[in-house]
């Protein structure tokens, strides 16, 4: 279970990572929602993993889970939630204005970039 | 328990629904209100600051559930400052903002401005370190727009970017929250702090990661060197007044450092020693450097400013590192001081930029702008506070920053690089200057013998489309500058009441008891109260993560 849980967190960041570090938005925003996933199991982790055990009160129930974590991963949640719709947002309302999705403005095409990249610009629209 | 302290939150809440439900096709409305609202706020930040000014500590319990369990409001000097600090910038930028016709340009300025106030006072007043993540994010959302505001495609390639950063900067902080709650079983401020302590010389790891992993965190926010790519082209592409507004951001930051490195991780505290003088101090050395260095390099004149504020915050953050209460004093001190300059040199920047033309910020030859001389005085006044000559509050702080470094160990290097980027900050904004203001008169004097007509700064060089230039952005510039004359004048009492202020930070125990201490709702004779649910309360809270370990109950 631990191990599950930490690989799941470790895989995600690294995969984020890898992808906020690409040079178009789209890659990117799917880094950032990778590492927002990352951090709500690692949120939610930090109370400790607890198996088949309720947040809140029953009748009959001895053991109990930390309920804290849980209701800081839905606060986390809603707000990635809400800034990844953000950043889409304004990344389309760049990509209109600018007629590139590049994170960093691009002067001059690098002739070895675009033609390595498969989608060239203005095909992504789909 | 007085309510007025949630006031600097709950009021720009209020306005700023109001102004988007009921006044949004009504400009002179929303205006009305905006300006009404950010008066209320200064002179309630003015009642709370004068309340906090003999040393107390007034507490809020959210909901009325106590400290540990509940989200607690918490005035001190310290936060009562930057509140009144955060009221007394916004008053003359929204006032600017309104003048110089900004706010019309896009939609919802007033009510993103207004949300923008309630995620900084929020941030300065909570107790609560998940707290501080949500306001946080409230001010970075509200950001988020009035950065885009009035679009154009290289704003809004600098707002994606803006908002990538801090993104990543979002979940940095989640995670740091995430393992200091592993470690310690709890996020309050005070709570932390007791349970920190309590913490033995062995099985640090995960602490020593969370104060590490947090440090991280307000140095994004306060652009700490490795970390300070953001700030650049956001600050330069933004709007004027937003940028001006943007002048408190960086210091919320600082302000988080502050209040967690002496709250929390007291200078005293083993965990956290060597955070400061081996990690903080160089790379705030190298701040200022890189800052001052980019004030000299750069082609545009709003780039000039925004590697300005990087230099004063790399000051600010030398003063910090020092870390003993005659630093936090002058750091305080420094930040007063180059967030009211700032503020004042964008909104400059601004005029500057709008009456230039087509030639915008790039510093190149042009004819003289409209009202030149005043625009001219002012800028000149301005970098003269950046840059850190006397007569001006720049002056006295950086007297104040060199003079706390005299006991570090770094003391040399402190004082060799405060003073050589000094002189390099001195010689960018002179140039900057001279061709912005002076060279002017030569262009117009060559263009109108008739020779040398630069063909193309003509085209660049439309004519002014204002014919009289509005006063209200002159008197919102006059007034920021006339802060800074206040602030050298009066630099006797505001270090007394700065001192005060440290002092009261490096002894936090009577903020711990004030909020561990007040009345309220807890969790006894909830449910099954009495089958022990309310005792785990009580129990050693260091490792005290057993699976009914009870801890605060936040209901964001």
């Amino acid at each position: 279970m631990e191990l599950l849980v930490a690989s799941a967190v470790g895989v995600m960041t690294a995969a984020g990572i890898y992808l906020v570090l690409r040079l178009r938005t789209f890659p990117v925003i799917i880094g950032v929602s990778l590492l927002t996933y990352a951090v709500n199991v690692f949120l939610f982790a930090s109370g400790r993993l607890a198996m088949d055990m309720p947040p809140i009160l029953r009748d009959g129930v001895e053991t109990y889970t930390d309920p804290l974590p849980q209701a800081l991963v839905l606060t986390a949640i809603v707000i990635s939630f809400g800034m990844t719709a953000v950043v889409v947002i304004i990344a389309l309302g760049s990509w209109l204005a600018c007629d590139d999705d590049f994170v960093e403005a691009v002067e001059q095409h690098d002739p070895r970039t675009s033609s390595a990249d498969p989608a060239p610009r203005g095909q992504d629209a789909a | 328990m007085s309510h007025w302290m949630t006031l600097p939150v709950v009021l720009p809440a209020m306005l700023a629904a109001i102004i988007v439900l009921s006044a949004r096709f009504h400009m002179s409305l929303a205006r009305t209100f905006s300006v009404a609202g950010t008066v209320a706020l200064a002179l309630v930040a003015a009642g709370l600051f004068w309340r906090a000014s003999d040393g107390t500590i007034d507490v809020y319990a959210l909901g009325n559930w106590t400290a540990p369990f509940g989200i607690v409001l918490v005035t001190d000097r310290l936060s009562t400052l930057m509140l009144l600090l955060t009221s007394l910038l916004a008053l003359p930028v929204l006032l600017y903002a309104i003048g110089s016709g900004w706010d019309k340009r896009g939609w919802h300025f007033h009510a993103l401005f207004q949300f923008q106030l309630m995620g900084i006072n929020g941030a300065f007043l909570t107790g609560d370190a998940f707290n501080l993540f949500v306001f946080f994010e409230v001010l970075l959302i509200a950001s988020y727009g009035l950065m885009i505001h009035a679009g154009g495609a290289e704003r809004l390639r600098a707002g994606v970017q803006y908002v990538l950063y801090n993104l990543l900067g979002s979940t940095l902080f989640l995670f740091a929250l995430g393992t200091l709650y592993a470690e310690t079983g709890t996020l309050n401020m005070a709570d932390l702090a007791e349970r920190v302590s309590m913490m033995g010389p062995d099985a640090t790891a995960g602490i020593r990661v969370a104060s590490v992993l947090l440090i991280l965190v307000f140095a994004v926010k306060a652009a700490v060197l490795p970390l300070h790519f953001w700030l650049p082209a956001s600050y330069s592409e933004a709007p004027g007044p937003v940028a001006a507004l943007f002048a408190i951001m960086t210091k919320v930051g600082a302000y988080s450092i502050i209040r967690f490195y002496t709250l929390v991780f007291p200078p005293d505290l083993e965990i956290t020693q060597g955070l400061f003088g081996t990690w903080l101090l160089p790379a705030a050395l190298l701040t200022l450097t890189v800052g001052m260095v980019g004030v000299l390099g750069a082609r545009r004149l709003d780039r000039l400013v925004a590697f300005s504020v990087i230099g004063s915050m790399g000051m600010l953050l030398i003063a910090v590192s020092v870390f003993t209460e005659t630093g936090i004093s002058a750091a305080l001190y420094y930040a007063l001081h180059s967030t009211l300059a700032t503020a004042a040199l964008f909104l400059l920047v601004d005029t500057v930029r709008e009456r230039r033309g087509g030639i915008g910020a790039r510093l190149q030859d042009a004819t003289p702008i409209m009202g030149g001389p005043l625009v001219a005085g002012l800028f000149f006044a301005a970098a003269i506070a950046m840059c850190g000559l006397p007569p001006l509050s720049g002056f006295v702080g950086k007297l104040l920053v060199l003079d706390a470094a005299r006991d570090n160990a770094l003391a040399v290097w402190v004082w060799a690089v405060v003073l050589s980027t000094s002189l390099v900050a001195i010689v960018g904004f002179g140039r900057a200057g001279s061709q912005v203001f002076w060279k002017a008169h030569q262009v117009a004097a060559t263009r109108a013998d008739g020779t040398e007509r630069d063909a193309e700064a003509d085209v660049d060089n439309a004519p002014d489309p204002e014919p009289s230039p509005a006063a209200l952005p002159m008197v919102a510039i006059g007034a920021l500058i006339a802060g800074l004359v206040a602030l050298t004048v009066a630099a006797g009492p505001i270090k007394r009441t700065l001192d005060a202020t440290a002092a009261q930070l490096f002894a936090p125990e009577p903020y711990i008891t004030t909020v561990m201490s007040t009345e309220g709702k807890d969790l006894s004779g909830y449910g099954h109260g009495d089958e022990g649910y309310g005792e785990s309360a009580g129990d050693d809270g260091a490792h005290g993560s057993s699976a009914d370990d009870t801890s605060d109950s936040e209901g964001h």
